[in-house]
């Protein structure tokens, strides 16, 4: 006798916390794909109420035009996963910090090609007018004798610098 | 507590100021003078209307009237908006258009701050979020006032040129009046006035060293905060807001 396996393997619908942080770490950012929406911080938290399941999402800038997509991405994974009905919630308080991001996750950044964040700026000073911030490290040969070169790349939250040594520009995720 | 009304009128006018510039800086897209300057000016351009978009929504919540942030900006009269007149002015070169950001980005940077300690904590977080863009935005301007004040004999007239035709502006960033007195009373709002001291010493710091000067206006041009508007502002809203109001309920 042969026992039959059923055909199609669908994941089981594990609508358990950890299931669903599980299924939302597999969720990339759509402008930097190294880092999934969990290790990135932008996701504050699971509720769980019942079989109903509450994402809690926080953008990372205030414009960030990407919250759309990732909303969709995380309702389309959740489904994919067999956790349907899920409901995102956006709150603003208290804001993204570059801070929550791991040491793990910097270095996926680094191998990624965008130089890590620095520590962020709190000292609650108001005007930070000139720069005074370290070198920012090249990620691709390691070298500290780099050039900033604009406050902004190709998204808000990275900044252009270009490396002396290697003459690679790069970008940087800027600590805020 | 003070009125629903006024609290919405601080909000709008809080958002007004953000969706104009916002607005403003997003005509620079393909425009910037080179490709790292395109991409500033419009992701400043994205930070602003972003602010503004949280603070529309919730000034309609607070208005209570079924009123959200695209109803907001897309279906008010140049009559109802709130902003202030330096911000709806056109770009100008590019010169004018950082002087601008550099003027209003170092006031919205005090204002954002005192604002974190607003007793309405949708405010407070929006407050929170928004100090830190602005930080930036400071930083990018300031840069390039000392660049162009100190750089070429062009740059440096064009420069001090553009705070000339601006310095008239500046006083309306720092009027207060009863809506806003209503609110910091509630400790919902700051007082603008309060804000004008550290503004002149972080704004003639940079500029006693761009080699520049904000010299005082013969006469003060305000207005916006009641709805009195430049030329200006009704063309670029028939621009701004012309697809929402050809096709109403357009959606993407």
């Amino acid at each position: 006798m042969v026992e039959r396996q059923p055909r199609a393997v669908s994941p089981e619908p594990r609508a358990d916390r950890e299931g669903v942080l599980a299924v939302l770490d597999t969720v990339k950012d759509p402008e930097v794909p190294a880092l999934s929406i969990v290790e990135l911080g932008i996701v504050r938290d699971v509720e769980m109420d019942g079989d109903r399941v509450t994402v809690v999402v926080t953008p990372t800038y205030s414009g960030c035009p990407a919250m759309k997509v990732i909303e969709d991405d995380i309702l389309a994974a959740l489904n994919d996963a067999g956790v349907h009905g899920a409901r995102i919630k956006t709150i603003y308080s208290p804001a993204w910090t570059t801070d929550w991001i791991s040491d793990a996750a910097r270095e996926k950044l680094r191998a990624y090609g965008i130089a890590p964040p620095g520590q962020s700026d709190s000292s609650g000073g108001l005007v930070t007018l000139t720069r005074r911030r370290a070198a920012v490290q090249c990620p691709f040969c390691g070298s500290l004798d780099t050039r900033h070169t604009s406050e902004f790349g190709s998204t808000s939250c990275k900044a252009l610098h270009v490396c002396n040594d290697c003459t690679q520009p790069f970008e940087e995720f800027k600590a805020i | 507590m003070c009125a629903v009304s006024e609290f919405f009128a601080y909000l709008v006018r809080l958002g007004d100021d953000r969706l104009v510039l916002g607005h403003r800086l997003s005509e620079w897209c393909g425009h910037g003078p080179i490709l790292e300057e395109d991409i500033a000016l419009t992701n400043i351009a994205l930070d602003l209307v972003g602010q503004a978009n949280l603070l529309l929504q919730r000034a309609g919540e607070i208005e209570g009237e079924g009123r959200d942030q695209d109803a907001l900006a897309f279906l008010r009269e140049v009559t109802d908006y709130r902003n202030a007149l330096m911000l709806e002015l056109p770009n100008g070169d590019f010169g004018f258009t950082i002087a601008r950001q550099f003027l209003f980005s170092t006031f919205a940077l005090h204002q954002w701050d005192a604002l974190t300690r607003a007793k309405d904590d949708d405010l407070a977080g929006i407050a929170a979020k928004a100090v830190k863009e602005t930080r930036y935005h400071v930083r990018h301007s300031a840069d390039w006032m000392l660049r162009l004040g100190d750089g070429t004999e062009e740059s440096h007239t064009r420069a001090q040129r553009a705070l000339d035709e601006l310095s008239p502006y500046v006083a309306e960033f720092f009027d207060t009046d009863n809506v806003e007195r209503a609110v910091v009373k509630d400790g919902l709002g700051v007082d603008s006035s309060s804000l004008e001291k550290a503004w002149r010493a972080d704004v003639s710091d940079v500029l006693t060293r761009a080699t520049l000067e904000l010299r005082a206006a013969p006469f003060a041009q305000r207005g916006g905060r009641s709805g009195k508007h430049t030329e200006h502002l009704g063309h670029m809203l028939t621009e701004m807001q012309s697809l929402p109001r050809a096709y109403p309920g357009a959606k993407w």
